[in-house]
Order: structure tokens, then sequence, then C-alpha cells
């Protein structure tokens, strides 16, 4: 009987720390196991007692790539809770620092921790040698992002500009004017990012995925539409509870999220992409087609195209809202406290995100939950790993660990805000 | 040749998180520093690669200040000339998402983008808990650093 294992002490290019074990037998990959081995965090316990206005700084914290997605749904959860709906300019700006927040997500994922698995490189450092001129391109459209960031949030990271009912300052409209300049050279970089990842060699493989996530009302989604699936899911985020559960499971210290009775689903670029690709800008959805999507995408090696094509849609909204953009007469709604629950759900770059609140009537927070989209994804990243493995079990030890990586990065997960990341074993068994 | 010299572009990055113990040398060199040079840019940041890079762009000197964790004693000053060859990866990889100064240093390297002089003090730390203060001999190095910094600068 003849037993290979294979071990990797740290997976590089994700977010965070933990392991991977792949079990085959046979040739055949019997289980794939996410280890997450970081210890919890304890945001929700942090949380109690705290004043509903605390929220946002509080949970920004949880990660360092994504805090506006934390912010954005701690604001909407407490606004929910206490029957506020910020609309007009504040919603505006508003879905302008999440274009921000997802310009830098996803190309730093695209360039410096993707395209590397695709072009043949140990990491983006490896590859900056041969295409300086690309990692140019990808540093300097991440660089708007974190520019958006700064300029709504007060710093690129961990805004602290953010407030429920809306922001503590609003910029004046000439203060978003050279954004507008930095943003059209940014569109031209997204548009060739498209087109570069589109060029990549994918392998040909597929998932019969649930997709969740939020379906916007003729827009592509930020913080607002409910909740939809592939499958004809469709609820409130208030519904959320009611669907979806979360579950202990001995090998990671992160929770596993399930659709009650049906199992895994994914959350994400895909999802997002299958649900609302009819909502993207005419020069993003012209983008996909010529990049050969299709109007669904369940090729999760392919997510990479999608980024690109959300980073594209991303600027030309910031563009449009700067366009549109008339300053509000106040930056914030002010909001009295009273007893409530409160839920939102919104898109963070690498999938939905869901927060509940129930508060006191003195504002203060009794209970918290919190369910990251890694949590999310963690069931379906198995299962990708499990459902593709076993026909490249034939590949040389490095390749195959490889592939198993760049099977994870698929799905960018956020392990610091899951909890943390990676080592990977494989043991081929028989 | 003063417009020459004032044209000249330094800056001094200081780099660390200030709520973990030693991880806060590079900030407590920024302060030190403050106070005994007035033109110079010097700039706190908490290491995350692609700003660092962004920190060192257009510059014709970066002197980089750190903490790292290679092992040596307490409040041990490495002085590396990364002109010549990249940081050791270990003991300075500590950003959260595995992507900090020597991927960043590297990074310009691979881009042509890193300064004709680059040079990088690393404050070897005691401890790195959230909340703990610098540690007192790491506190000493931040005061020899400072003093060496303005040195360097001013003979630069």
């Amino acid at each position: 009987m003849k037993v290979r294992t294979i071990k990797v002490d740290q997976l590089a290019r994700v977010e965070g720390e933990g392991a991977l074990r792949v079990v085959a037998r046979d040739g055949v990959v019997q289980s794939a196991e996410l280890n997450i081995f970081e210890p919890p965090r304890f945001f929700e316990a942090f949380l109690r007692d705290r004043m509903f206005t605390e929220a946002p700084d509080i949970t920004a914290r949880i990660c360092g790539i994504c805090p506006v997605a934390y912010q954005m749904s701690a604001v909407h959860a407490m606004e929910n809770a206490l029957g506020v709906v910020v609309d007009g300019p504040l919603r505006e700006l508003r879905r302008l620092i999440y274009c921000g927040e997802w310009i830098e997500s996803h190309t730093l994922h695209v360039y410096m921790l993707h395209a590397p698995d695709f072009l043949g490189y140990e990491g983006a450092i490896e590859m900056a040698r041969d295409h300086a001129d690309i990692v140019r391109r990808g540093l300097d459209l991440k660089k708007v992002g974190n520019s958006i960031i700064a300029l709504l949030g007060g710093r690129e990271i961990h805004p602290i500009n953010v407030r429920v009912g809306g922001f503590y300052r609003t910029p004046r409209k000439r203060e978003l004017q050279p954004l507008a300049e930095d943003l059209k050279r940014a569109r031209d970089q997204a548009l060739a990012t498209v087109r570069w990842t589109a060029g990549f060699d994918f392998p040909d493989v597929e998932r019969d995925y649930e997709f969740v996530s939020l379906r916007g009302d003729g827009e592509y989604p930020f913080s607002d539409g409910r909740i939809a699936s592939s499958r004809g899911l469709d609820i409130a985020a208030a519904e959320y509870d009611e669907h979806f559960e979360e579950s202990q499971v001995e090998h990671s210290t992160a929770l596993h999220a399930h659709l009650k009775a049906r199992g895994p689903y994914l959350t994400g670029p895909l999802a997002r992409y299958a649900l609302n690709s009819a909502s993207l800008s005419p020069l993003a959805r012209e983008a996909a087609q010529e990049a050969g999507l299709g109007r669904v995408c369940a090729n999760p090696f392919r997510s990479i195209i999608i980024r690109a094509v959300e980073v594209l849609n991303a600027c030309d909204e910031a563009l449009r809202i700067i366009d549109e953009y008339e300053e509000p007469e106040r930056p914030a709604i002010e909001i009295e406290p009273r007893a409530s629950t409160g839920f939102a759900a919104t898109e963070a770059p690498r999938g939905m995100l869901y927060h509940r609140y129930r508060l006191n009537a003195d504002g203060k927070i009794a209970d918290a939950r919190i369910v990251p989209p890694t949590s999310q994804n963690q069931p379906s990243i198995e299962e990708d790993l499990k459902t593709f493995a076993t026909a490249w079990l034939d590949l040389p030890d490095d390749a195959l660990r490889r592939r198993c990586e760049q099977t994870i990065r698929n799905h960018d997960p956020c392990i610091s805000c899951a909890t943390h990341f990676l080592r990977l074993e494989i043991d081929r068994g028989g | 040749m003063a417009d020459r010299a004032r044209a000249r572009r330094c800056v001094v990055l200081c780099i660390g998180n200030p709520e973990r113990g030693d991880d806060a040398a590079g900030r407590a060199v920024a302060r030190a520093l403050r106070a005994l040079l007035d033109d110079v840019e010097i700039i706190e940041e908490d290491g995350e690669a692609t700003r660092v890079l962004a920190r060192l762009e257009g510059a014709d000197a970066a002197f980089i200040v750190d903490a790292c964790a290679s092992g040596a004693s307490p409040g041990e000053i490495h002085r590396i000339d990364i002109g010549a060859g990249p940081l050791p990866l270990t003991g300075f990889s500590a950003s959260t998402h595995g992507f900090g100064l020597a991927e960043a240093v590297e990074l310009a390297r691979a881009l042509g983008a890193l300064p004709p002089r680059c040079v990088v003090y690393a404050i070897e730390g005691a401890t790195f808990d959230i909340g703990a203060p610098l540690s007192p001999a790491v506190a000493t190095a931040v005061e020899i650093i400072a003093a060496r910094l303005r040195a360097d600068i001013l003979g630069d």
C-alpha cells in the first residue's frame, strides 16, 4: 500500500493562517478539510454592552482588507433595528466608499494573490520581475480604491468617518473631482485587467453551486436588496436565521454555514454575477461578454475574471456617483435608540456578510451575530477540493499542492475574518 | 548646489503597530527623530506592502525602521543596506496577511522602484503582546537609532 502525504507549513497568498488536509484512497479523494486553528476572536462578545453607535468602528477591526464591509453591515443592521432608512446622497456616498473597497480588495487579490497561480509564479514578486508593467498597473489601480476610502473614510484602513445614520463629515463636491480623474484612468486599467485575466489558461471544471447573494433592485448590489439564490431563495435579511445555520466542525475554529436542509452554498463574485449580471454597467457587461463569461459562470477558477469585471463596474459606478453627487444637507441622520433587533446583509468583496444586533432600550448591544463570507464559503471550498482533486491525483506532489492552493484562492478566503489560515497536507493513501 | 540638495527626496519610513508592544519601535523612532530633524519626510505606516511600496516610489534615499524577531537579544540593532541584497525573510513577515516589509522591498526591486540608497534599521523586539509598552532595551535602541538616522541623513 502506497501512502503519500504532502504537507505545507504555510499556505501563501491567502488572508490569514491555517491548514488543509486532503485524504485520497484508491485514487479517489475521500475528504478535504480546511483546518482553521486560529483562536476565535470573540468580536461578537466584545460588542455586548457597547453602544449601538460603536459597532461600525469595532467591527471594522475584524478585517484590514474589507473593513468597509463590516462597517456597512453594522450601520445597516442598526438602522434596520431603529427604523431608519438612509437615502439620497448619503446612500450614494456609502456606495462610493464600498466601490473603493471592491477596487482595492479585488485588485490586491487578482494581481498579487491569484494571477501568479495562472502564470506559473511562486508569487507577485517573481511575477513582477517578468511583468513589471502589469504589476505596476495593478498597484496603480489598487491605489485609486484606497484613495476613495481615504477621502470618505478618513483613512485607508479601518476608516473612522462612517457612523450609524451616515458620516461624521461628508465631502464637498469639488473634493470628489480629483478622484474622478483617477477613476477614468482606473476604468481603462480595469478593462485591461478583464482582458488580461480572460486570456489565462483555466482548468475546464464546473460545479453545481447554489449561488447566494443580494439581488439589487436594478443595480449591482452592495448594501441593499433581498437575499436570493440560484435555486429560488428570496428572503429579507431579517429571515436569514430561519434559512441558514452555522455549525461547529472539529477541524476548524471558524463556524461552517449551511442552508438549512440543503447544505453548502456559495457567496462572492460568482454568485453576485450569476444573480445580478444584468445590472452591471454597459461597459462591464460588454467586457464580461467579450471575456466569454456568459450569464452564469460555474467555474470557480474563472472567478478572477469576474473580480476584474466587478472592479470595472465599481469604477463606472464610482464615476456615476461623483458625477451626480449633490452635497447632503446634513452628514448624518440623528437616531434615537430603542429596544429592538436589526438585520443586514451586505456584499463584502469576497461574499455576503450578515450582521444581526439586539439592542436594549438605552442603545446598548445585548447580543450580536456576525457571519462572515468565509464561514459561508468554507463548506463549498472543501467540496471544490473533493470534486476536483481526484482528477489531479496523478500530478506530482508539488503540482498537486499548488493546484489545491489555487482552488482555495479561487474564493479569496479571508481567514482573518472567519478567524485565520493555512498549512496543507495531502494523504494519498492507497 | 542648494537647489539640487533640496530636490533630492529622502524619506524615513517608520513601520509598526503602536498597540503591539515592541512592534511600536518604528513609531517611537518617528517621534524621536521629529524632535531632532525638521525638514525631512518622516512617515508612519503599519507595514502593508503595497502602501510601503507607494511610499518608496520616487525617493532618492529611503531609511526604513521596523521591529524584527530574528532571535537576537532584545534591543539589538540590525542595519541592513538593502541596495546590496534582500532582507532575510524570517523576522520581517509580521504583517497580518503575510505580505510585509520584506515583500514590499523585493517588489520595489523587481519593479525597479527601489530608491538608489535604501537602508533598513531593524530593532529586535522582546514582546509583541497587545497593549504592552516598549520594553526597556527597545526604548534605549529607539534613541540610538534616531541619533544614527540624523547622522545618516545630514551626511547624505
